[in-house]
């Protein structure tokens, strides 16, 4: 890149008395995991390169409590809640795009009660609508023709009936998409949902990150699609468990419009 | 003595339909002892859910074998009863078909009953054989072994039995009508038409009179006597579900699955810990509602709603949720067939000892958690609803794992050790990672 991408605060913009077109909720995974966090400079890219006026909360943002509810603990949550919605409601942000199924569900579905209603998109929906709009503009690139599976997150697909999106996105990669058997709404978990992500696994025959990963190579991939950063990590070790990370990539899909435009 | 049958039959019908009455209003008490939860809202989608669901059926045949064998019994149980109608007008007046004024359209209807009995034979059989013969991996859950396993087998004898019944019956009536028998024969000559049992009828006819009528009453008599057993076995049986599938599917969750609902009595507390103007040694407002509740979640079934009691009367153990459960299928304790099987296990027992101790219930040392479901069971979960998706009928197990997860967090701090810390995390530093809050941006300097 010629130029380094500025990547602006909500407090930024507000000192210079503007608001954004659209906040960017990072979510923690895209702020301090070293995998995710290649999705999130991924993403910042492609709404630099469409010209979106977006900002970030930088480290105003907080865990939106996910984790939290799903763990049982919703005294956490509800703090986490309140707090986050406290900063949203102060910068007046109306909405929200997040790479984050867990924080999407979370801000869409379970904040509107607690004083925050915000219009709240997935990234693949978002980037869809810049397609759409005619400021993004997507070829396959690298990615044309070749063999892909998309993972879908849980609490994109079955809990919010969000899976048309990343796939419209795959097909403007002019990649060759091939389903699990268990895909869209009867998708099958990555193992890291409801808080398992933070804690060992209860005793069993497999981890469920191996059992869905053995379902993504059934379909004999070059790739695995994801579009949430737990599923990320989860196929991503499981490719490895399978030693296949020589043949196997897992990238999130906004990961793989940037390298299809070698941003 | 001539209307002796006439009142054997009204008291056969009054004990039965009396029975299934007491044993309705158990029911209601013991679903009525959930807490409450409003399921009022936005009746016409409602009612659409109950139309297409229950009705039609429509999430049964996501899985077309067993999906499409179902809709056969079902339609064949509907229809069929229209017939106990007669039946019953018949029993209670000593009639003989009494809707034959109908002509051709009776005809008509008996000829379709007589189908469906067929279908529904086969569809039992078949139904049988998926249960004991084949290997269908839902069905050798050992939450199946013992009763769960012979009562659904009952439930399909019950039908077989039934079916051989309604057709013996109407093959007997036919050869007393075709040989002209008194109050069978009819003066527009032969009544219904007998598409299935007319190829049964030649058995009875070298037979005298007396014996077919013996065989025709005999039949008729413990088919319906039958249907009042089988009618009273729903109570005790997972069969519940041909009558509660219509109010759960009504009273189902109409919220998208990835929204859990925000405990209100925490929210109050959170507004009070975050307001700096708040007074907390204020009285609570004049009619406001009783702020803290006795408990967060639940450890018992009576912590659970109304709407998660009659999902757990309503399951009946297809297992479908637990085929397609993550943590099933990866060896992990957790069938979420299990916690609605324990969870009606338990409101049953506690329905009992309310029975047995004049009204009231008396501590018998157990509860839902620990002693029906497992710590173990409830940590395995990973949220992500493919249980919930999967019932025909929508029954969310996943509601009744929260809630109960909420009880071992809030209540007693027994989260596993490891989700202590990313919940001290998230509390510390708001990410369930130890990493400092003010590097949370630092990825913007490494683009």
């Amino acid at each position: 890149m010629a130029e380094a991408i500025k990547v602006p605060t909500m407090a930024e913009f507000m000192a210079q008395g503007k608001s954004p077109e659209v906040l960017f909720w990072v979510g923690c995974a895209g702020s301090f995991d070293d995998r995710a966090k290649k999705i999130t400079k991924a993403f910042v890219k492609l709404l630099a390169k469409a010209g979106v006026e977006f900002a970030v909360l930088g480290t105003e943002e907080s865990c939106t409590g996910d984790p939290a509810k799903r763990a049982g603990n919703e005294f956490l949550f509800q703090m986490q809640a309140v707090t986050n919605i406290e900063v949203l409601n102060g910068y007046e942000v109306k909405k929200i795009v997040t790479a984050c199924p867990h924080c999407f569900n979370t801000i869409a579905n379970e904040y509107p009660g607690l004083g925050g209603n915000y219009e709240v998109l997935h990234h693949t929906q978002f980037l869809k609508s810049l397609i759409n709009e005619g400021r993004l503009t997507v070829e396959g690139g690298k990615y044309k023709g070749k063999r892909i599976t998309f993972h879908d997150p849980c609490y994109l697909a079955r809990a919010n009936r969000i899976y048309e999106a990343p796939r419209d996105l795959l097909a403007k990669l002019e990649v060759e998409l091939v389903e699990m058997k268990r895909c869209k709404t009867k998708g099958f978990c990555c193992g890291a949902g409801g808080a398992q992500m933070f804690k060992e696994p209860e005793p069993g025959n497999k981890d469920v990150n191996i059992e869905r990963t053995e379902q993504a190579l059934e379909t004999k991939p070059e790739i695995i699609a994801a579009g949430c950063p737990f599923c990320n990590t989860m196929m991503t070790d499981g490719v490895k468990n399978k030693e296949k990370e020589s043949e196997i990539e897992v990238l999130d899909i906004a990961e793989m419009i940037a390298a299809a435009d070698d941003l | 003595m001539e209307y002796l049958p006439n009142i054997l039959f009204i008291l056969a019908l009054a004990a039965g339909i009396g029975f299934f009455v007491v044993n309705c209003r158990k029911l209601i008490r013991n679903i009525k002892l959930g807490r409450d939860e409003d399921r009022s809202d936005n009746k016409p989608q409602r009612f659409k859910n109950m139309a297409k669901i229950a009705l039609g059926q429509y999430k049964m045949v996501r899985r077309p074998v067993s999906g499409i064998i179902h809709v056969l019994v079902y339609l064949g149980f509907v229809i069929i009863n229209i017939e106990v109608l007669e039946i019953i007008i018949d029993g209670i007046f000593g009639t003989h078909r009494i809707f034959s004024f109908l002509g051709g359209f009776y005809d008509f209807l008996i000829a379709v009953f007589e189908v469906f009995a067929l279908l529904v034979l086969v569809g039992v059989i078949i139904f049988w054989i998926r249960r004991n013969v084949l290997h269908i991996k839902r069905f050798l859950n050992k939450e199946l072994k013992g009763w769960p396993k012979l009562d659904a087998n009952l439930i399909l004898y019950f039908e077989v039995v039934l079916m051989l019944l309604f057709l013996t019956m109407n093959a007997a009536d036919l050869s007393l009508q075709l040989r002209g028998a008194e109050h069978y024969a009819q003066a527009s000559g032969i009544v219904g038409a007998f598409p299935v049992s007319q190829f049964i009828a030649p058995i009875f006819e070298n037979m005298d009179t007396a014996s077919v009528i013996m065989i025709e009453r005999a039949a008729w008599w413990i088919h319906i006597l039958g249907i009042l057993v089988f009618l009273n076995y729903l109570y005790y049986s997972k069969h519940l579900h041909i009558l509660l599938a219509f109010p759960n599917t009504y009273f189902a969750r109409l919220k998208p699955q990835g929204e859990l609902d925000n405990l209100e009595a925490v929210t109050n507390e959170v507004k009070l810990m975050m307001d700096p103007d708040a007074d907390p040694y204020a009285m609570p407002e004049e009619g406001a509602a009783d702020e803290v509740p006795a408990k967060f979640g639940a450890s018992e079934a009576t912590d659970l709603s109304w709407a998660q009691l009659l999902n757990a009367y309503t399951c009946t153990e297809c297992g479908r949720c637990t085929s397609e459960c993550p943590a099933h299928q990866t060896g992990k304790k957790l069938s979420p067939r299990r916690i609605m099987m324990a969870t009606r296990d338990r409101i049953e027992d506690i329905g009992k000892n309310i029975d047995a101790n004049k009204g009231e219930f008396k501590e018998d040392g157990k509860q839902l958690l620990d002693d029906y479901i497992t710590r173990e069971e409830l940590w395995a979960c990973t949220t992500c609803n493919a249980c919930v998706e999967a019932c025909p009928v929508g029954i969310n197990p996943l509601s009744i794992i929260m809630d109960m997860r909420q009880y071992l967090v809030m209540e007693q701090s027994a989260a596993p050790s490891d989700l202590n810390n990313a919940m001290t995390n998230i509390e510390n530093n708001a990410a369930p990672w130890p990493f400092n809050q003010m590097d949370r941006a630092n990825w913007i300097n490494e683009i």
